[in-house]
C-alpha cells in the first residue's frame, strides 16, 4: 500500500490595513469611529510613553526597560479586543498591553525605576505581573484559563510572548496543555524578528510560527502584526471561540521592533539601518493614522490636541511615580509570605538596627 | 482510628481535603485512573472525576506551571511529580515562579501551590529515583517545605500544606511509604507546619533528622544505649528552631543526620544556627552523618551511601569528645 497522507494543514494570513492605510473593507471587524480613535490614542500614547520613558532611562532615572516601538497594533488591537472579565497575561515587553487593560502609566514608571509596588496591580485591572524568564507566563496563562473552565465562568485569557519563547519548553507544554485540555486561551505570539540579536530564523526552522499550533491540535493564524485590525479582528474571534468551548488560537503577529531589545542593548550591532527603515515604513500608528484621514475621522487639530493630551497625561504619570519615594525596608520581607517567619523577623531587625529601616 | 501506613495516610488527608474544598484540585501524571504510581492518589479520580483529578501530560513544568495559574486563580492545585529526581525540569516555574509571585505582586496575587514528590533512598530503584535535594528549596525564599516521617504526621502535615497559603514543596520519604503502619485518627486534623517534634526524650545526645532517617536515628539511638533526645524536625522551612536551642541547651551534644549530600546539606545550616544562638552551651562539635558528596549510587551500593551504622558511631563520637 503506497504512503497515505496522514495529516493536512495549512495557516491563513490576515491583513486589512495596509501601509497605505487603505482597507479591505469585506474584511473589517465592526468597530465605530470613535472606537477607531480610542485605539489610534491608546497607541499614540504608548509611543510617546516610550519616547518618554526612554529620555527618563538616559537621565539615569528609571533603569532598564523594553521597549514597545513599533508593536502598538498587537498590544492595543488584541487588548481592545477583550472584555473587562478577561485577563491579560504578559511577558516583560507589554506596556501598551497594560495602559489598554487601564493600568495606571504611574506604576508602570514605578516599576521600571525599580519599585515592586508598580506590580500591585489594582483590584479592577484583570492583568498578571510581568513575567521576565522567557516563556514562563504561558503556563500560568494556561492554568488560570483552566480556572475559568473548570468553573464555566465565559472568560478568556490573552498571553503575550515573542518569537523567541516559542524556542522553549514551556510554550511547547503550554500549547500541548491548551490543546489537551481545552482551555479558553489566546496566545498571541509577537514576531518582532529577533530575540535580543538572535533572528527569527534561527529561532525555527518552521515557516511560520502559527503553524506549530497545529502539532497540538488548536488553531493557528499568522496576522499582519502592524495591521490594528487584523490583530483586533483575529484576537476578537479567537477569544468568541474560547468562550464558546472550542478551544484555544495561537495568533502570530509578524511585526518588528524598532527599538533595541532593553535600553542596554545596542541593535546596530546586528541589525542594519536599512533594514530598520524598510520596517519603519510599516509603521502600525502612521497606517491608522492614514486611514482615520482617509475616512476624514481625523485632522490636524485632532492630532494635535491629543498631542497635547497625552504630553500632559505622561508627565501626570512621571510627576506621581516619583511622589511615591522609596519603600520602607520592612516591603523586602513582608511579601514572602502571609505571615513573617522568626527568620525573616530577625533579618528585618538586622536591617533596622543597622540604621536602614526607614525610607 | 485505624491502623495506616504512610501512604494510606496521605491518601486519607487527600480524600478528605477534597470532600471538603471543592477548589483543591490533584494534577501529575498517572494520578487519576491508576491512582499515582504509589497509590497515594488511589480513588480520587473516580470520586471526584477527570476536572479534580487530573491526568496531565508528561511535563514537569507543565503540571506545576499550569498548577501556578490555579493557584493565582483560586484554586488550591496539589501538583505530583512522580519522583524528586524529575523535578529538576519544573524547577524554574517553581523558584522563579511559584516562590515570587506574592512578593513580585505585593500581595495582590498568591500561590497556594503544593508540589509533592517521593523522595529518598533505600528501595533499590533507578537512577534518578533516589536523591534527597530538599535543600535547593529550603535555600529558595519564598518556599515551605515540609517531610513527615510517620502516618499520622503525613496526614496533619499534608492537610496544612493544602490549606498553606503559600507554595509548600511536601517531600515523601518513599523508602517508609509501605513500612510502618500506626494509629491514625480518621477524623480531619492538622499539624501545625514549622513545629517539629521530639520523638524521643533524652538528655545527654541530641539527634536531629528528618523523613526516613529518623526510624534509623531511632533504632542507633537505641543500639547506643546512649541516653538521646531524637527531634523530627517534620518542616525544614520554617524550621523550629526553639526546640532544637532548648534540645541543645540540654545536652550540649548534637548529631544531625540527612540523606543529601554533606557540602551545603541542610545539616550545615542547622550547625550555624546553633552556633548563633548556643555555642557556649556546646560540650563537643556538632556532628554530621550525611550522604556523601557522589552520585546516589545504584542498587547494589546504596546501602554504604545511606546513614546506617554511621549514626551510632556519630552519638558515641560527640558524647566521647
Amino acid at each position: 500500500m503506497p504512503k497515505q497522507i496522514a495529516f493536512k494543514g495549512s495557516i491563513e494570513y490576515l491583513q486589512i490595513l495596509k501601509e497605505n492605510g487603505k482597507v479591505d473593507e469585506k474584511l473589517m471587524p465592526s468597530l465605530n469611529k470613535n472606537e477607531i480613535i480610542r485605539m489610534y490614542e491608546l497607541m499614540v500614547f504608548s509611543r510617546k510613553f516610550d519616547d518618554k520613558l526612554l529620555a527618563l532611562q538616559r537621565q539615569g532615572k528609571i533603569g532598564t526597560f523594553a521597549q514597545v516601538k513599533g508593536q502598538e497594533a498587537c498590544q492595543v488591537g488584541s487588548c481592545y479586543a477583550m472584555k473587562q472579565e478577561d485577563w491579560m497575561f504578559p511577558a516583560f515587553r507589554e506596556a501598551a498591553a497594560f495602559l489598554t487593560r487601564g493600568l495606571p502609566a504611574e506604576m508602570i514608571i514605578e516599576t521600571v525605576a525599580g519599585d515592586e509596588r508598580g506590580n500591585k496591580i489594582p483590584e479592577d485591572v484583570n492583568c498578571f505581573t510581568y513575567s521576565v524568564p522567557v516563556a514562563g507566563q504561558i503556563l500560568h496563562a494556561v492554568g488560570f484559563a483552566w480556572g475559568f473552565k473548570l468553573r464555566k465562568e465565559r472568560k478568556a485569557v490573552v498571553v503575550f510572548f515573542g518569537d523567541g519563547a516559542t524556542s522553549k519548553g514551556d510554550f511547547h507544554e503550554g500549547l500541548n496543555f491548551a490543546g489537551v485540555f481545552k482551555i479558553p486561551i489566546v496566545f498571541i505570539c509577537q514576531n518582532n524578528q529577533y530575540a535580543i540579536s538572535v533572528p527569527r530564523e534561527k529561532q525555527t526552522a518552521s515557516e511560520t510560527i502559527a503553524q506549530k499550533a497545529l502539532a497540538y491540535g488548536i488553531d493557528g493564524i499568522q496576522v499582519d502584526g502592524n495591521d490594528l485590525f487584523a490583530v483586533f479582528k483575529a484576537t476578537q474571534e479567537a477569544l468568541k471561540k474560547a468562550k464558546d468551548g472550542k478551544g484555544a488560537t495561537l495568533i502570530e503577529c509578524v511585526t518588528y521592533r524598532l527599538g533595541d531589545h532593553t535600553t542596554a542593548d545596542d541593535s546596530s550591532k546586528y541589525r542594519t539601518k536599512k533594514e530598520v527603515d524598510e520596517w519603519s515604513k510599516k509603521d502600525p500608528i502612521d497606517r491608522v493614522k492614514k486611514y482615520l484621514e482617509s475616512k476624514k475621522y481625523w485632522k490636524r487639530e485632532d492630532e494635535e490636541k491629543l498631542f497635547k493630551k497625552v504630553e500632559e497625561k505622561i508627565n501626570d504619570a512621571v510627576i506621581k511615580a516619583e511622589k511615591i519615594g522609596i519603600p520602607d525596608v520592612e516591603d523586602m520581607f513582608k511579601y514572602m509570605y502571609k505571615e513573617m517567619p522568626w527568620y525573616l523577623e530577625e533579618q528585618l531587625q538586622e536591617v533596622k538596627d543597622a540604621g536602614n529601616g526607614s525610607s | 482510628m485505624t491502623k495506616l501506613n504512610l501512604v494510606e495516610a496521605l491518601n486519607l488527608a487527600l480524600h478528605q481535603e477534597m470532600e471538603k474544598d471543592n477548589s483543591v484540585l490533584v494534577l501529575g501524571e498517572d494520578v487519576g485512573i491508576d491512582g499515582g504510581v504509589f497509590r497515594v492518589t488511589e480513588g480520587l479520580y473516580k470520586k471526584y472525576g477527570k476536572d479534580r483529578v487530573i491526568d496531565t501530560p508528561l511535563a514537569e513544568p507543565g503540571i506545576v506551571g499550569t498548577s501556578i495559574g490555579l493557584a493565582v486563580n483560586g484554586f488550591k492545585p496539589i501538583a505530583e511529580i512522580q519522583f524528586s529526581g524529575f523535578i529538576y525540569s519544573a524547577f524554574d516555574q517553581i523558584i522563579s515562579h511559584a516562590a515570587r509571585i506574592r512578593n513580585r505582586s505585593r500581595g495582590r496575587f498568591t500561590c497556594p501551590l503544593v508540589v509533592r514528590a517521593p523522595y529518598c533512598g533505600g528501595i533499590k530503584a533507578l537512577e534518578h529515583h533516589s536523591e534527597s535535594m530538599e535543600n535547593i528549596f529550603i535555600h529558595t525564599p519564598g518556599l515551605k517545605v515540609v517531610i513527615p516521617s510517620t502516618p499520622s504526621d503525613a496526614k496533619g502535615l499534608l492537610i496544612s500544606a493544602i490549606r498553606d497559603p503559600d507554595p509548600v514543596i511536601f517531600y515523601e520519604p518513599k523508602r517508609i511509604y509501605r513500612a510502618i503502619k500506626e494509629e491514625v485518627n480518621e477524623k480531619e486534623y492538622t499539624i501545625p507546619i514549622g513545629k517539629a517534634k521530639i520523638v524521643k526524650e533524652g538528655n545527654d545526645v541530641t539527634v536531629i533528622s528528618w523523613g526516613a532517617m529518623v526510624r534509623e536515628c531511632l533504632i542507633a539511638a537505641e543500639k547506643s544505649n546512649v541516653n538521646c533526645e531524637v527531634i523530627d524536625l517534620r518542616t525544614l522551612k520554617p524550621l523550629d528552631i526553639d526546640t532544637i536551642i532548648n534540645s541543645v541547651k540540654k545536652t550540649g551534644r548534637v548529631v544531625v543526620v540527612h540523606e543529601a549530600p554533606k557540602t551545603s546539606g541542610f545539616g550545615a545550616e542547622i550547625i550555624s544556627l546553633i552556633n548563633e544562638k548556643a555555642l557556649l552551651n556546646l560540650e563537643a562539635p556538632v556532628k554530621r552523618v550525611t550522604g556523601f558528596d557522589t552520585v546516589f549510587p545504584y542498587a547494589k551500593m546504596e546501602n554504604k551511601y545511606l546513614p546506617d551504622e554511621r549514626i551510632e558511631k556519630g552519638i558515641k563520637e560527640v558524647l566521647e569528645f
